[in-house]
């Protein structure tokens, strides 16, 4: 019998949703994985695979990839057991299943092209509004001391644009984990605060890209990944970004302290550190992109994978040129490419692989209300 | 890179965990080693692939082990299982040598978890792979490359020149060549000839043709046969392998765990006559499912069907095939392409003859049938909650008994009795000295780690003197 023959629990509308059943099934009555990560334990509480179940469980699988190196049935083998692979291809649909508004959901597609085509064309409107609103001289001149990006850009249409995108996309995002959750949340009694807390800790520390201890395989079945370590970088880079942003934004409203800020002030200390953060963090990973197995990979949403990390690349060292050039005739160019991909960046969130942290933290979420069940 | 020209102090034949084993142990003795695994490097291994667990004496609960298990409990289930068979010094010398070998295996970098879901009966005495046998090979070959031990995949041994009990080469083919190969020493860790039908065929007739391997192919048995060749002494009833009843759907190899069915016990199992045979209820379902490869394989065409109702369907593990399922009996005979009046009587018959009781999966209880022959002693409740289901299942072969006869020291023993120059046995090749029959979990990997290790170690000594 050949592997694709075998059965699965129930229908499903997609190859990858009825492949990740299929392995479902297999894995269900193997077990040995239960120690590497989540997903086995959660998959141990079910029977049956609905799409949500799947969805859940892709969102629940960090691609560390010990599943498969451990797997005696992975291929060559005639049962052809891929799970993290799998997983992914389910994981990169259920974005663009759970997404808002579902029109526009086809932006998961083609996704690099997408976001670097909307990147292109944030930067530019930028530069040219910078171009047709600024005089030349003010563009090309120098400024110093507080308010000498507002020169360029009035504060309150800095303001409004970005406070729009942001709120779009805090919308959008909103909306789309919402869809998730009542698929993936099904009758599970609340987990209260301690499920959230335990979500939170799980999330916050990758506790489970760690292949149960032993390490995650990426290049090939050695357990040698640093992953863990760049998206650590990732994570607390852009988290310290946020920060910078929002003391800013309270130094400018509660305090009256406009940006330009001293090197020693909070917004710069957040910024730099995080920005160097968001330069080791995504090389890193996009390196390990490269060099990964490609039987790990899931090589439709390459695509997204790359334009994410490149958008928190550009992100971070266009801020950091910003800062180290601010007091230069270079600063005003450098400001509108600066605002163009951080507006990209922002707008585009909801439609890339930004939404991964999202869902795997919603997944860590039910996964700690359902292990409390079991106590 | 391997040289195949140069005459190692170890040769290592096999790349099991006992293989293994031995390499490293040898290697940390300052051997030079090369293993020669005969099967390609994704089925490297042989039967520790599809292995979760070892069964080693322990003196106190640890992280992934919930109590102590001391070397005389372990001896006594070692003689339980093989109805007091064994070789008692070199069992009593393994068991003792079992308690280093838990934590030797964490050192080359094995990790263990605690017992799998749905096997806390082994929690206390078997220590488990995290990530299954695979990972626990993939630590061991990661350890061994590291250690600068040579390594050749899709390298079997097809003869080997031994004189008077002194291993001089092997040959090996390599990349479609043959090789000589040169070393001081030898172990023989190359496993059982389970997957060998024509060998099998010897003992079983052609009901051998309708066996299911749940190994890989590669466990031919072609060491040992050339080792008994050469005079060496053997071990074990050359009849007997290890053979339970797994679904009859499953490929003819390496279908491992997962075509496994522990439904036996919640219905009646009947022939292709649509007649039961054995007493689905003799004892609960670990001491009894070692029984049933060989039952089906005594019944025609080596074929037997599960048959359970809806009441049971969610008493048992899940396995890789969905049931076959009917409304009625009658159809599911139909399905099974079992004569549908035979199949309606013996469930009617049976269903009659189910005395009251109160059931309990757990344990030994008092449901049991009057008047029906086979009895079913325990667990018997009518089959008559729609819809019905049905396993199909066939013999599915583990691993075969028959070894070469080893002393303390793992070194073979010639049939004239001596021992051998510079030749060592480890794992399933020499089990039978110890596992004459029977069976318990994790077993097999305590014999193969632990001789290997003693085996490793007395081939890199016997190298340098």
């Amino acid at each position: 019998m050949r592997a694709i023959d075998m059965h699965t629990t129930m229908a499903h509308p997609t190859r990858a949703l009825a492949e990740a059943d299929r392995l479902m099934v297999i894995c269900n009555s193997c077990r040995y994985c239960e120690g590497l990560c989540a997903v086995f334990p959660a998959m141990e509480r079910r029977n049956l695979f609905k799409d949500g179940d799947l969805n859940f469980l892709a969102n629940l699988c960090h691609g560390c990839g010990a599943c498969y190196a451990d797997c005696q049935f992975s291929p060559p083998h005639e049962f052809d057991v891929n799970v993290p692979r799998t997983l992914a291809r389910v994981r990169g649909e259920s974005y663009q299943t759970y997404a808002w508004p579902g029109a526009l959901s086809g932006l998961f597609a083609r996704n690099g092209l997408a976001i670097s085509l909307i990147a292109a064309f944030s930067v530019a409107a930028f530069l040219l509004g910078f171009f047709i609103w600024a005089d030349p001289s003010v563009l090309t001149g120098t400024h110093v001391g507080p308010g000498a990006f507002y020169r360029l850009m009035p504060h309150n249409v800095m303001a409004l644009l970005f406070g729009g995108v942001f709120v779009y996309a805090i919308l959008a995002l909103t909306m789309s984990m919402r869809a998730f959750w009542r698929d993936i949340a099904g009758n599970t009694p609340a987990g209260g605060i301690g499920a959230f807390l335990q979500a939170v800790k799980d999330a916050g520390s990758l506790r489970y890209l760690d292949g149960g201890g032993a390490g995650c395989m990426n290049d090939d079945d050695k357990p040698t990944d640093r992953r863990k370590h760049y998206h650590h970088a990732t994570f607390y880079g852009f988290l310290l970004c946020l920060a910078s942003t929002t003391v800013a934004t309270l130094y400018h409203y509660f305090l009256g302290r406009e940006a330009p800020y001293p090197w020693w002030d909070l917004p710069v200390v957040f910024g730099t550190l995080g920005g160097i953060g968001l330069i080791v963090g995504p090389v890193g990973l996009l390196v390990a992109k490269f060099k990964r197995a490609p039987e790990l990979l899931d090589e439709t949403k390459s695509g997204m994978d790359v334009a994410f990390i490149v958008m928190l690349l550009l992100t971070s060292v266009t801020g950091l040129a910003l800062l180290v050039l601010r007091a230069t005739p270079a600063m005003g160019v450098l400001l509108a490419v600066h605002l163009g991909v951080v507006f990209a960046l922002f707008l585009t969130m909801p439609y890339g692989k930004f939404v991964h942290g999202l869902f795997r933290f919603l997944a860590l979420v039910q996964h700690a209300r359902e292990s409390r069940g079991d106590h | 890179m391997v040289d195949l020209e140069k005459q190692y102090d170890v040769l290592v034949v096999g790349g099991g965990n006992a293989a293994l084993c031995a390499a490293i142990a040898a290697r940390r003795d300052g051997a030079s080693v090369l293993v020669l695994e005969g099967a390609p490097k994704f089925y490297r291994g042989g039967n520790t692939r599809h292995t979760r667990n070892i069964r080693c004496a322990h003196d106190a609960a640890t992280e992934t082990l919930t109590g102590p298990y001391s070397e005389e409990e372990l001896f006594d289930d070692l003689l339980r299982v093989t109805g007091g068979k064994t070789d008692e010094p070199l069992a009593k010398h393994m068991i003792r040598e079992s308690k280093e070998v838990l934590v030797w295996l964490q050192e080359q970098g094995v990790r263990y978890q605690r017992s799998l879901g749905g096997t806390l009966t082994l929690g206390r005495t078997n220590a488990f792979f995290l990530g299954g046998g695979r990972a626990m090979l993939n630590a061991l070959y990661d350890t061994a490359e590291e250690l600068g031990i040579d390594i050749l995949y899709d390298a079997p041994a097809t003869a080997v020149t031994i004189e008077n009990g002194m291993f001089l080469s092997a040959t090996v083919t390599h990349e479609s060549k043959p090789h000589q190969v040169r070393a001081r020493t030898l172990v023989a860790a190359a496993g059982g000839f389970e997957s060998n039908i024509e060998w099998l065929k010897e003992y079983w007739g052609d009901a051998a043709e309708n066996f299911l391997i749940r190994g890989t192919p590669y466990n031919r048995g072609s060491v040992l046969k050339m080792l008994h060749n050469a005079g060496v002494q053997e071990t074990g009833d050359p009849t007997q392998c290890h053979a339970v009843a797994i679904d009859a759907r499953a490929p003819k190899y390496d279908g491992g765990i997962i075509t496994r069915l522990d439904c036996v016990v919640f219905g009646v199992v009947v022939n292709k006559h649509a007649q039961r045979f054995y007493d689905e209820g003799e004892d609960i379902w670990p001491k009894r499912y070692a029984i049933w490869g060989r039952l089906v394989a005594q019944q025609p065409d080596q074929i037997a069907y599960i048959i359970f109702d809806a009441s049971s369907l969610r008493l048992f593990m899940p396995s890789l095939f969905p049931p076959i399922t009917a409304g009625s009996i009658r159809d599911l005979a139909g399905k099974l392409g079992l004569d549908a009046d035979a199949l309606e009587k013996t469930i009617g018959d049976f269903n009659a003859g189910v005395r009251p009781g109160t059931f309990n999966h757990a344990d030994l209880d008092d449901c049991r049938t009057e008047g029906v022959t086979p009895p079913k002693t325990h667990w018997a409740r009518r089959i008559e909650q729609a819809p019905f289901y049905a396993y199909p299942v066939r013999p599915g072969i583990t691993f075969t008994y028959l070894g070469v006869r080893v002393n303390l020291e793992s070194r073979m023993l010639m049939a004239d009795g001596k021992p051998a120059a510079n030749m060592f046995a480890a794992g399933e090749i020499m089990a039978g000295n110890v596992l004459t029959k029977g069976y318990a979990a994790g077993i097999g990997m305590m014999i193969g780690s632990v001789s290997g290790r003693i085996a490793g170690r007395g081939a890199a000594k016997n190298a340098r003197n």
